[in-house]
């Protein structure tokens, strides 16, 4: 297994090269482990990806990075700040500079698109409205939904909600955008658009990218570096090609999405013949 | 015995809890709420939905319960020969009791359930989460302005169910059993006081400002998924039920 490059950044180093550092960090939800440990660097410019199967955590990775929930032990650095140290003041001026893709758009369903793009500038900037107008519309035409403007979320499609939602999360031009799972559940169309403007928003507009996700095939094609997690901690990190050649059988298993290996696909369960036979009700 | 107690110890305790984080959120809101009137088109949106949108039920209601206290009232006052009385009789029940408390009743049943469920939902669809990791303060955009708006609308609504109660109370009494015309409203008149319609409204503002912080903390509260959701729902109606008839009694034993 590559060392994780986060664990040997300083919070110096990780305000200049690393833009988002995870040191040392543990995490619970209701006495159950999320994180033991967890060491993670994103470099600055670039394209990440957090993979891993199922329930490792990594929604909850992002969560921790914009501070919606905290660390138990350890540090979460993003531009070289302590996210934990934050008041709520702060938290939300470190939040301005980032933009978040949620797994299910997170559109607000009492305004159209139009108005849910205009969001977060309303909220915090007084622009005129011509200005407003123009910024929103640049921003739809990007995900190429200019002309859905007056739509309400009710009358999107899940492909074009989270579209919208992309058109959200840049409208402020944040440093660091953070996807969760962009690609579930989309056509193909929809994931090849989805996949482009990652990369290209992200070259674009200069700034970092942590995207969550399964797609290991998809992801592939776009990412700088990966990171494989599980059993809460990173059991692989590297390039795309790096994580392809990988020794692990946990890398090589989540790589070529095989059934048997070390993650076990069913949950831990009594004897199956035992339990067919049993007429008490499953604990 | 040991476990009933023990039983009995734990609901305590959630109680207590449950009526600590209750007083906080209040505190938060109220702390909150002068800020939203910087924001005047979010507060009146609100008094819309809470408000505009409850009209028809309070006033199919009202109108339902003046004719019923009507036809109740004239049986009651024409045994013993004093059914002049009915405006006066009328007029002071409701202002004084039925007025605020069926408003509160029907408000906690249409738009306090409306706010708890769109609360909920929001916090089951990430809409919560999201507007957080945008750095907008969810309690200042979403809940303060719906809490406002629920405390502007239920005195209105309060008024305006009394006003169609009175006509309800004077079309059976007047107009269908014969009760006098004159006697009706000049008894009313020169026996309701201002302090009668002022304990009415206050009432009124007070189970308002219940029945909306209810449904606004049980909605923001709710668990994020339809169960969660259908719960606070219906937590909703029935502490803001309770509520109400508490704080009636208590207000009533101040006012009297």
């Amino acid at each position: 297994m590559n060392s994780p490059s986060g664990s040997a950044a300083g919070p110096a180093d990780a305000g200049k090269e690393h833009v988002v550092a995870l040191g040392g960090v543990d995490f619970a939800i209701d006495g159950k482990t999320v994180f033991r440990g967890l060491d993670i660097a994103i470099r600055r410019g670039s394209v990440t990806a957090i993979m891993g199967p199922s329930g490792t955590g990594k929604t909850t990775l992002l969560r921790l990075i914009t501070g919606q929930v905290q660390a138990d032990r350890g540090s979460v650095r993003v531009d070289g700040v302590d996210v934990a140290g934050l008041g709520r003041r702060e938290l939300y001026g470190l939040r301005r500079r980032m933009g978040m893709l949620f797994q299910n758009g997170a559109l607000l369903t009492d305004l159209d698109v139009f108005e849910n793009v205009a969001f977060p500038l309303r909220e915090h900037a007084r622009l005129p409205e011509r200005l407003v107008r123009a910024l929103v519309l640049t921003k739809l035409q990007a995900v190429g939904l200019r002309g859905a403007a007056g739509l309400m979320p009710q009358q999107l499609s899940g492909g074009m909600a989270r579209r919208v939602a992309l058109a959200r999360a840049i409208v402020m031009d944040p440093d660091i955008l953070l996807y969760d799972e962009p690609f579930a559940g989309l056509d193909p169309i929809s994931m090849g658009v989805v996949m482009r403007l990652i990369r290209s928003l992200n070259d674009a507009l200069g700034i970092s990218s942590i995207v969550v996700t399964h797609d290991v095939r998809e992801i592939s094609q776009i990412a700088d570096a990966s990171y494989i997690l599980s059993g809460g901690q990173v059991v692989a990190e590297g390039t795309p090609a790096d994580l392809r050649d990988h020794p692990s059988p946990v890398v090589k298993q989540f790589m070529e999405g095989l059934a048997d290996g070390p993650v076990s696909f069913h949950y831990p369960a009594p004897d199956c013949a035992t339990q067919l036979l049993d007429r008490g009700r499953p604990t | 015995m040991t476990a009933l107690l023990a039983e009995m110890y734990s609901s305590l305790r959630g109680f207590l809890e449950r009526l600590g984080a209750l007083t906080r959120f209040f505190g938060r809101v109220l702390w909150l709420s002068p800020g939203a009137f910087g924001r005047p088109r979010l507060v009146v949106e609100q008094v819309y939905n809470s408000g505009a949108m409850s009209l028809v039920i309070i006033m199919t209601c009202g109108l339902f319960v003046g004719m019923v206290l009507g036809l109740q009232g004239y049986d009651l006052l024409q045994r013993f020969g004093s059914e002049d009385a009915l405006g006066v009789g009328a007029a002071l029940s409701l202002l004084k009791e039925l007025g605020p408390v069926v408003t509160a009743l029907l408000f906690a049943g249409r738009a306090g359930t409306a706010l708890a469920s769109e609360l909920g939902l929001m916090r089951a669809t990430d809409q919560i989460s999201a507007m957080e990791v945008m750095a907008v303060d969810p309690m200042r955009r979403v809940v303060v302005p719906r809490f406002l708006g629920g405390v502007i609308a239920m005195p209105l609504l309060t008024a305006i169910f009394i006003m169609v109660a009175l006509f309800g109370v004077q079309l059976v009494g007047v107009q269908f059993l014969g009760v006098d015309q004159g006697q009706f409203w000049s008894q009313m008149r020169d026996a309701v006081e201002l302090g009668d319609v002022a304990e009415g409204l206050t009432k009124g503002l007070v189970f308002g400002v219940a029945c909306s912080l209810i449904a606004v903390f049980e909605g923001y509260h709710a668990q994020p998924t339809a169960e969660g959701v259908g719960r606070a729902t219906t937590r909703t109606v029935v502490i803001s039920a309770v509520t109400t008839l508490v704080l009636d009694y208590i207000l009533t034993a101040i006012m009297l």
